[in-house]
């Protein structure tokens, strides 16, 4: 990250990234030689050159855009009773935002100012790359109980109802607001939320945050999918960043879905999901194939050769994770899955502290995340071997369209 | 309480801090101006005794059989301006800001002891930058706190010393709270003498090799923990008064500028980020409100001295300074039954929730502070 440095314009051309859908058809293309040797989902232009995303756009970026290596994410109380103060505060946010996903330092930049005043960035991100990072901002539930905000909750927003078998620690689940920070680089993730907080400091809070270390999901068509921290491949089927008419069905908010301020934005689903990594790793093979309902090598669905062949679900043993995710379970619901491994080191037991940071986009959580965790909760196999511990939910507005404009704009401000 | 490396390191910045501020308005010596100091192993020779105030240069040159130190030194030994480690046969120019006043040069042949000390007399005061009157009154007035502080402390710390020479282990741990106070609200202060910190406020785990442990956390823990007091208590207590009497003696002669004020108070809200909010400070007393209220009040105090002066150059920085203190002294307040008393809920008794709660509110205010320098240097 340079003091003045942007992207380099050539990756800005290849990511075109505006109005409803993603232009990744060039990027895609030109790289298909290093995706089939790496078996990553990697945008390998923008991995190599350490690019920017653009911040601008219809949607947020860091939902449909590539999913980055690393994540860092942040959920934040609000302390302010003031408004006005609030609504400065985002703008703010969006600004410094607008600087770091291109690179930059924020506000005055890390040195060069005032010997007597802390610098305005916090340095560590100095002289690395955009790294791709994406910045992505939801409003909780308990937000629209402040600021006189109560008749804009959307419908869609409800609290997540309890699970079975959910054991949610308070102190990592909640919270007023999010924010999503995704680069290929770590120390730019963490700098970002870092920088965020800092200016958030007296207005809000982080009430909790969560590292992630390595992707679990894929945005990209055709690439392989990671494996989670069970060695499997899971959510194959994912939605592609290319699907404008998945996408448009299943994640953005259209315009009449309720809350007009939404229009273009998505909800989020935050789940941490512990996993018993070591009774895992002392099941046989033969039951982590029938807990997932793929082999293990390749990801194939029972009966099937390759990942992504189209799963026989009846072939898999009812309570098969698969067959119970699966839209044609779940009456067709179908999520955007964006999770992380997270490994937080160990528990004091010994045993890792590690699992699934699961991140699901959806148009509507009552017809995405709700019904399909309804069935997994009773159902899933997999159940013996994971614990969701903390939980979150958030409304996702839409993108901030141009360097005017600011994230919440659309439900702040009274002429949107 | 903070490590004794530290302390050196803060008065030498607050001192190069205030070279600074003299920096706008002198003249640059010329080379001829020049002090030379000759270092060898048992001498330290210098070409001039006195020297206008502004820009002084040193030429040392190291003439002795092993690597040497050069200092120059405020009478208290706090260092203006030092080079480490000039090996034998070479040279270094070492140049600082220097306001009028009696300071020593040294030389620490090994870099270790007393060394060999030159008197020099910087002269003048014309080439130091005129201050704004208002800041002189705010510095003096801090000074005045400060030293009130530390007159306050004295009784306080007696009455807790008597009992606890008296064997009365309930009076000596109701009296130990209070008697922490003056030392907490104006602690910048008294760690800017090196010394006295690790005397009287040094924590078990603070203990540097060798060190013995010795002030007030060592008798909490033989209170509260041991639930004793024997006879190395008895003498230690008295003990602490000493050193104490010590730091009330030496506050008058502070070095204390308008930016070291400005950084104390926002020390006094890291003091509280780092020690009272987590539990650490007082952790068999759980008397660490009495600590986290003693640097508010402290950071408060400095902060409404410089109020005149930086509410003109930053207006809003001042509103919010104004609002997030009277948003953290109303939280604090939530935690005793009397404004006027300083009997503090324990902090075992304050839950985890809470605590994040006060960790915010301290955020919230130290984020702030930490421009309120730059603001009254504007």
């Amino acid at each position: 990250m340079t003091e003045t440095q942007g992207s380099t314009p050539s990756r800005r051309a290849l990511i075109g990234w505006g109005g409803a859908g993603l232009a990744l058809g060039a990027a895609a293309a030109g790289g298909a030689v290093a995706m089939a040797r790496t078996g990553n989902d990697v945008d390998p232009v923008a991995a190599e050159t350490g690019g920017a995303v653009e911040f601008h756009g219809a949607h947020q970026a860091g939902i449909a855009t590539p999913v980055q290596d690393r994540l860092h994410f942040a959920a934040f109380d609000v302390k302010t009773e003031d408004r006005a103060e609030f609504v400065q505060m985002l703008k703010d946010w969006t600004e410094a935002a607008r600087r770091m996903t291109q690179g930059k330092a924020v506000g005055e930049g890390a040195y060069g100012g005032l010997a007597e005043a802390p610098p305005d960035d916090t340095g560590e991100a100095l002289g690395l790359k955009p790294s791709r990072l994406t910045l992505t901002i939801g409003f909780g539930p308990s937000l629209f109980d402040k600021f006189g905000l109560r008749d804009k909750r959307p419908e869609a927003l409800v609290d997540l109802p309890k699970f079975p078998g959910d054991n949610l620690d308070r102190t990592r689940t909640g919270g007023d607001l999010c924010v999503q920070a995704c680069a290929d680089d770590p120390q730019v993730a963490v700098h970002a939320i870092r920088n965020l907080a800092r200016i958030g400091f007296g207005k809000v809070a982080i009430r909790w945050s969560q590292l992630g270390f390595g992707k679990t999901s894929s945005t990209t068509p055709d690439a392989q999918t990671p494996r989670n921290l069970m060695g499997f491949k899971d959510g194959t089927r994912n939605i592609a960043g290319t699907e404008t008419d998945r996408l448009k069905k299943f994640v953005w908010v259209g315009d009449g879905d309720g809350q007009d301020w939404m229009t273009g934005g998505s909800y989020l689903v935050a789940r941490r999901i512990r996993m018993n990594i070591e009774t895992w790793d002392r099941t046989s093979l033969q039951e982590q194939e029938d807990v997932f309902g793929r082999d293990k090598r390749e990801g194939a669905p029972v009966g099937k050769a390759k990942e992504h062949d189209a799963p026989f679900l009846k072939a898999m043993k009812p309570d098969a994770h698969v067959r119970l995710a699966h839209p044609d379970s779940n009456d067709g619901a179908t999520i955007l899955r964006r999770g992380y491994s997270f490994t937080d080191g160990t528990d004091g037991l010994g045993r890792l502290d590690a699992g699934l940071f699961f991140l699901a986009y959806q148009r509507d959580v009552r017809k995405g995340f709700i019904p399909v965790q309804r069935r997994l909760s009773a159902q899933d196999a997999l159940n013996e071997y994971i614990q969701h511990v903390g939980s979150a939910v958030f409304a996702v507005p839409p993108g901030v369209r141009d360097s005017g404009d600011w994230w919440g704009r659309t439900l702040f401000s009274k002429e949107a | 309480m903070r490590a004794v490396r530290l302390t050196v390191t803060a008065a030498a910045t607050a001192a190069a801090l205030t070279a600074l501020s003299a920096c706008t308005a002198k003249s640059d010596a010329k080379d001829g101006d020049a002090i030379r100091v000759t270092a060898a192993d048992a001498k330290c020779d210098t070409s001039a005794k006195t020297t206008p105030a502004g820009h002084v240069t040193l030429k040392i040159e190291n003439k002795g059989s092993q690597a040497t130190e050069v200092e120059i030194l405020f009478p208290d030994d706090r260092i203006v301006s030092e080079k480490e480690n000039i090996g034998p046969g070479t040279k270094y120019t070492l140049t600082a800001e220097v306001k009028a006043g009696s300071y020593e040069i040294a030389c620490r042949p090994g870099m270790k002891g007393h060394g060999v000390r030159q008197k020099l007399t910087v002269t003048g005061g014309g080439s130091a930058a005129k201050r704004d009157p208002r800041l002189d009154k705010a510095v003096a007035d801090y000074r005045q706190y400060a030293q009130d502080q530390a007159d306050e402390t004295l009784p306080r710390v007696e009455t807790f010393v008597k009992a606890v020479k008296d064997g009365d282990l309930e009076a000596a741990k109701k009296a130990y709270g209070i008697s922490r106070l003056g030392w907490e609200r104006t602690e910048p202060v008294a760690e800017s003498f090196g010394d006295i910190d690790p005397k009287v406020d040094v924590r078990e785990d603070g203990l540097e090799d060798g060190q013995k442990w010795t002030g007030w956390h060592r008798l909490e823990k033989a209170l509260w923990q041991d639930k004793k007091i024997g006879a190395e208590e008895k003498t230690l207590a008295d003990q602490l008064v000493k050193d104490l009497k010590d730091w009330q003696g030496r506050v008058g002669k502070a070095e204390i500028t308008p930016t070291s004020m400005a950084n104390g108070a926002k020390e006094l809200l890291d003091e509280v980020a780092t020690g009272k909010v987590t539990g650490e400070e007082d952790r068999y007393a759980h008397t660490d409100l009495v600590d986290f209220k003693g640097n508010v009040e402290g950071a408060q105090k400095a902060y409404e001295l410089l109020k005149p002066v930086a509410a003109k150059n930053d207006p809003a920085l001042a509103g919010e300074l104004d609002k997030q203190f009277t948003a953290l002294d109303a939280l604090l307040d939530k935690y005793r039954s009397d404004k006027d008393s300083y009997d503090f809920v324990s902090y075992d008794k304050v839950t985890k929730d809470q605590r994040k709660e006060l960790s915010d509110a301290v955020n919230a205010l130290a984020e702030p502070l930490s421009k309120l320098a730059a603001a009254v240097v504007k």
